[in-house]
């Protein structure tokens, strides 16, 4: 099976093998342009639904209910569906009111939604994807959490042209990548079935290329967030490694009250540059979540 | 006069006197509009830009964009203003609405899900007819859900299709 291959990277390795058999609990993060965590409890709780908030993040809400869609904090944008480990990178760049910020590979809008409200809405947000289909499920998501600092934008992140955003560089950019999503299989059993190394190879080039691309696109001094839900260091050290030998940019450390795992400076032979020990990986045992990994990089410039 | 251009946003012009598009509403227009019908202060909307991209469907934005730019969405979609009558959208209704004075029907729980599921129901409501703003009590607080149309004593609900829930 696939996940043996990370045998050596991880502790505790059947205790990872176990978290990875079981469902994800249901978790909601509450949308604070439209309404307080206190009010969102208050609203669930005349409902019925029982909730536990999520330790290192307030505004997340674990739900009794698998169906919180069917739910009037739902209904007005108070509350929106996302897994508990994915709501860290935006939390990660941290941007504030005011900021340009860019959105690599937004769709379906759990990320974006979530950056409007750490800016309260205001200065400009860029939600880039290249699947229209996505982008308009997108749209829907934003609307109901009426984010209005958003510009909607469909193109390959890898070609990313400015013009249509005024051509100013970004003060930070979220590059959450398509990956091999590995670290889904508590939510999709079936996310390992189509596992191929080639196409974890084929997924590395245009994460590379997304990144390279956002980095360029973003100011000297500003940051950029690379995160996926994979395990496969081909996807996530491998890709900072081959990114630092030839963009401005270095990876710094960031701090999250999640248990999490060091970057691997080793992986089948190669080795990578020992600043990817400061990136963060997530697995599902750990906190009971999804599988996630999390770089923080600083534009440098010259 | 240039004509509009479907593909790309275009900002409202502020007054009719800087009007470059014939037949295009105007900033001050649009803020009437919301001002006289529910009683929205123009402040409200004093971080927003109004653009239209199509014919007759506006939108509110509250970032930096450049004039033309082609892109797929500037905020949200917030006024229908095809027909003579002009619309607010749901989520226009669900961000602004709470500064709704009048033309405000707050319904009871069972008359919310009916309005919310898409349904329309007899309704007894003293004031205008057409485009009202319908809202609930959740967690002690009014809260606007959507648009209703309401006419000889019936509101009908115009919650769209993929926003309306069984709830």
């Amino acid at each position: 099976m696939i996940l043996e291959r990370y045998r050596e990277l991880i502790d505790s390795f059947d205790a990872f093998l176990g978290a990875c058999d079981r469902p994800l609990p249901s978790v909601v993060r509450v949308n604070t342009l439209k309404a307080s965590v206190e009010r969102v409890e208050r609203a669930l709780a005349d409902t019925g639904y029982e909730y536990e908030q999520c330790s290192w993040y307030p505004e997340l809400l674990r739900l009794s209910t698998d169906t919180p869609g069917n739910s009037w904090p739902y209904v007005h944008g108070w509350i929106y569906g996302q897994e508990e480990v994915s709501a860290l990178p935006a939390r990660v760049l941290s941007p504030s009111a005011g900021d340009r910020v860019l959105d690599t590979c937004a769709a379906p809008g759990s990320k974006t939604t979530q950056l409007a409200a750490l800016m309260d809405d205001r200065g400009t947000l860029i939600a880039n994807d290249a699947n229209l289909g996505r982008l308009s499920a997108l749209r829907t998501n934003a609307q109901r959490c009426g984010v209005t600092n958003l510009i909607v934008n469909s193109a390959d992140a890898q070609t990313l042209s400015l013009a249509p955003f005024g051509g100013d560089p970004f003060d930070h950019a979220l590059v959450d990548v398509p990956c091999s999503c590995e670290g889904t299989i508590r939510k999709n059993p079936t996310a390992l079935e189509d596992w191929d190394i080639d196409h974890v190879r084929g997924l590395a080039g245009i994460q590379r290329g997304i990144l390279r691309r956002a980095i360029q696109a973003t100011r000297a001094g500003g940051t950029v967030v690379y995160s996926t839900c994979t395990f496969a260091p081909e996807e996530n050290e491998a890709v900072l490694d081959a990114v630092l030998e030839t963009e401005s940019c270095r990876i710094v450390p960031f701090e999250t009250a999640l248990d999490t795992r060091p970057g691997v400076t080793e992986w089948n032979e190669k080795t990578f540059d020992r600043s990817v020990e400061k990136a963060q990986r997530i697995y599902p045992h750990l906190n009971d979540t999804g599988g996630f990994f999390c770089a923080k990089l600083e534009v440098t410039g010259e | 006069m240039r004509s509009n251009v479907g593909e790309q946003f275009s900002r409202l012009p502020a007054t009719d006197a800087d009007r470059a598009v014939e037949g295009r509403p105007t900033r001050n227009g649009v803020l009437s509009f919301w001002e006289d019908r529910y009683g929205v202060s123009p402040e409200v909307f004093e971080d927003h830009s109004f653009w239209e991209k199509g014919s007759g469907k506006l939108w509110a934005f509250s970032g930096d964009a450049p004039e033309g730019t082609q892109v797929e969405a500037l905020g949200i979609t917030f006024l229908r203003v095809r027909q003579e009558h002009w619309k607010p959208t749901t989520d226009a209704v669900q961000r602004f609405g709470k500064h709704a004075t009048q033309n405000v029907i707050t319904v009871d729980a069972e008359a919310a899900r009916t309005f919310i599921a898409g349904e329309d129901q007899k309704l007894d409501w003293e004031g205008d007819w057409g485009y009202l703003i319908v809202a609930h009590e959740l967690a002690d607080v009014r809260e606007p859900i959507g648009v209703g149309l309401y006419l000889h004593g019936e509101l009908r609900s115009q919650i769209p299709k993929g926003r309306q829930r069984s709830v």
